[in-house]
């Protein structure tokens, strides 16, 4: 009896001893809890999308994303160019969706960093007051849900604006009413020529500044002649773009809106849908970057500016050439993800009826056709999709502007 | 929003493998209760009062169908839901059976795979405008701004009714009645479109109802009727039939006052005898006792009285009965014979 204990004790001693060693391994031990986990993860989604598929199945509803192609039948309001109606497919439906929720991120995100970074620099005011009035608006936004901001703004703008007959009009050409903002817009092929020309002027003016700014430099460090780098690149990018696209405009003819009927004709109008949204959406999101900005200000340390007036940098460019690019590197990645959450949160759309991703695909053309899955894999990816390039762009600004290590 | 109830709605497809065959009738008899899909509220069809209790058309169809299962009309959890996120609720397996102001269509039935209940509203889609505009006809809305419920075929059959008459509008699209509503009121839109019966609801809740007229079109055939899922045919038949028997007990002169006094011994009229079990075995055969029908009229009342209680001309509302008037009354209502 003894005997074989014994036995049993020595044939598995070396055995336990492998395993043992393996376990006792730290990183061996790391990558195997990895691999485990890994499976039972890959496993778990596996079983998720088989019981998802085989539920479908079981409705009678197979797996198909050929409902893409058949017609949408249902208008949308904001097209943006498209020429989209009820018989277009669903999928140009899609991209009306993926059109009207990029403006409003795109203008959202705008709007947000210019209000951002002014609310921060208030916060950071010696006056008390205007430091306070700041701090009071950041703490009322920050703290209630964007979904009631959003409902507000459109409230107000609806009840409170006047009925289409009853316009406030600005020179009898800019009209504002329930409806929205009626502008004067190029006549037809013009808006797109203009939007073509200016780009490819901002694009050409890039390259050159490019070029120009290793010019300058090497001209500087070969005989110290200092040119305004700067201001002459943003003449190249910006300015002469909006110059130039403004002058283009001027010359072509232009349509006016017309009170006709029920609404105005002609021209552009800006919903009180979009405005809602995109008001609402920077108004709360600028609150989280002025905080952001604050922040960033407040890390660099006063040593820094102490130093660099010290050296006699004057205070001017001692702020743009110390104090902000350290400010940068904080603000930066916190920055991304305010990004990320407008436009997400731009989703919330579909609340007051603004005709984005998830009120075309993940909406309407989801619930015509019956199509959850597919429709909910096609609005995922899409933000998905906008999520990583923000972060794609954010990353890569963000290692230029990091600290150069020599 | 309402995206993340459909990633619930997916994710509950996902996470559990539905028994596709399920025996509905036996959940509901496990569960005591019936979860009933209902709108979010539209007066005279489905609205909580203020304590939380429903009533309305609809709610009664439910009420009904609660009283033949599970033997008592308030054994109901409504399940309220927008024109978006009725069918997702029904097919995740939240509700049991749908009553909620339901257009029955080709592909809601073979597509959407749902079984639609004989039709217990026929209506057709109007429209609604102040009657300050001075509109006296849809073909006089050339440019008007529409508020319209997304999700519904009121949607659909609107594009095609502008594209058609060649003229154009502005689409403001709102989720709820509530919100149409008060975008209506407030002016967001001249136009409020949608079924006929529910403008006339809508239009009973207005301070000033009068302000508001319905116009004279009706673009479309609107046949509103309960649905269950597919591929549960006993459940089906037994929705089928609490809807018949509520219509033919109008017809047989069955009321909710004298639907026991009937059903005490088989009278002269074998219809009546087996509607209300004296005579045959109709329960049985999808199910239920043979007092299945007689519980659903005592509950809730025959068609004609769950009609004029809930949206008659006595009420707000003051819908006449109009096509939906009995076969024999000149109109289309048209029991299939319990036999
Ligand atoms: N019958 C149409 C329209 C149904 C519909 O949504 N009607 C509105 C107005 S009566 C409604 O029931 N709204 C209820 C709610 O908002 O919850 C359909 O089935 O698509």
């Amino acid at each position: 009896m003894s005997e074989q204990t014994v036995d049993s004790y020595t044939a598995a001693a070396p055995q336990r001893n492998v395993v043992s060693r393996i376990w006792n391994d730290k990183q061996t031990r790391s990558v195997i809890v990895q691999i485990i986990a890994l499976i039972l993860l890959l496993l778990f989604f596996g079983s998720m999308v088989r019981n998802a598929i085989a539920n479908l199945e079981a409705l009678g509803k197979g797996f198909s994303f050929s409902f893409l192609s058949t017609a949408s039948n249902y208008d949308i309001n904001q097209k943006l160019g498209w020429e989209y109606d009820s018989r277009s497919p669903h999928i140009k439906a899609t991209l009306v969706g993926i059109s009207n929720t990029l403006l409003v991120a795109v203008s959202g995100i705008i709007l947000s960093t210019v209000l951002g970074f002014i609310l921060g620099v208030l916060r950071l005011s010696k006056n008390w007051l205007t430091n306070k009035l700041a701090h009071v608006y950041i703490e009322y936004v920050r703290n209630v849900p964007v979904l009631l901001h959003i409902l507000l703004v459109h409230g107000i703008l609806v009840h409170s604006l006047p009925a289409p007959r009853e316009s406030k009009d600005l020179a009898e050409t800019f009209f504002l009413n329930k409806r929205g903002l009626f502008l004067p817009t190029p006549e037809t092929p013009f808006l797109g020529y203009a939007i073509l020309l200016f780009f490819g002027l901002v694009l050409a003016g890039l390259v050159f500044s490019y070029f120009f700014k290793r010019w300058a430099q090497r001209i500087q460090d070969e005989t110290g002649v200092g040119y305004p780098v700067f201001w002459i690149n943003l003449f190249a990018y910006l300015v002469l773009p909006i110059l130039v696209t403004v002058g283009f405009l001027l010359f072509v003819g232009w349509e006016q809106p017309e009170l006709k009927g029920f609404n105005f004709r002609g021209g552009g109008v800006i919903r009180p849908e979009f405005m809602a949204l995109w008001l609402a959406l920077s108004f709360y999101t600028a609150a989280f970057i002025g905080e952001i900005v604050r922040a960033g200000i407040t890390a660099v340390s006063k040593g820094q500016t102490e130093a660099s007036l010290a050296l006699g940098i004057p205070r001017g460019k001692t702020l743009s050439l110390v104090v902000i690019p350290q400010a940068l590197r904080v603000i930066v990645p916190p920055l991304t993800s305010q990004y990320l959450n407008i436009t997400k949160n731009s989703s919330l759309a579909i609340a007051i009826g603004y005709m984005d991703i998830t009120a075309t695909i993940g909406g309407i053309s989801l619930n015509q056709t019956g199509r959850e899955m597919e429709c909910m894999i096609i609005v995922m990816a899409l933000y998905l999709t906008f999520s990583l390039l923000i972060s794609m762009f954010m990353n890569w600004y963000n290692s230029r502007i990091k600290l150069v290590e020599r | 929003m309402r995206s993340i109830k459909y990633a619930a709605a997916v994710a509950a497809l996902s996470a559990t493998a539905l028994s596709a065959q399920a025996a509905t009738l036996d959940d509901v008899k496990a569960r005591g209760e019936l979860n009933c899909v209902v709108s979010t509220g539209v007066a005279g069809f489905a609205f909580p009062d203020d304590s939380g209790k429903w009533s309305g058309f609809d709610v009664d169809f439910c009420r009904a169908v609660a009283a033949a299962v599970v033997g008592d009309g308030q054994k109901v959890k409504f399940v309220p839901t927008t024109g978006k996120t009725r069918f997702t609720v029904l097919n995740s397996g939240e509700g049991d059976i749908l009553f909620r102001n339901t257009t029955e269509t080709m592909s809601r039935d073979a597509d959407l795979k749902l079984s639609f209940l004989p039709v217990n509203y026929y209506d057709g889609q109007g429209f609604m405008v102040p009657t300050a505009l001075g509109v006296t006809s849809a073909k006089d809305l050339d440019g008007a701004s529409v508020c319209i419920q997304t999700g519904t075929t009121t949607e659909l059959n609107l594009a095609d009714f502008f594209r058609i008459n060649n003229i154009s509008y502005e689409p403001v699209p709102v989720e709820t009645n509530a919100e149409a509503q008060t975008n209506y009121l407030g002016g967001r839109c001249d136009v409020y479109t949608t079924d006929a019966s529910g403008l006339a609801s809508t239009r009973s809740t207005f301070e000033n109802p009068d302000e508001h007229a319905i116009l004279p079109e009706i673009i479309s055939k609107e046949p509103l009727g309960g649905a269950v899922r597919h591929g549960d045919d006993q459940w089906f038949d037994i929705g089928k039939w609490v809807v018949n028997a509520l219509i033919a007990a109008e017809e047989l002169g069955i009321t909710q006052a004298n639907a026991a006094e009937m059903a005490k011994e088989a009278g002269d009229n074998p219809s009546v005898n087996r509607l209300l079990g004296s005579e045959g075995e109709f329960g049985s055969m999808i199910g239920l006792d043979g007092q299945w029908a007689l519980r659903a009229i005592e509950a809730v009342g025959n068609y004609g009285e769950i009609f004029d209680r809930n949206i008659g001309p006595d009420t707000a509302i003051a819908l006449q009965r109009g096509l939906n008037a009995q076969w024999s009354d000149g109109g289309i209502l048209y029991a299939a014979p319990i036999r």
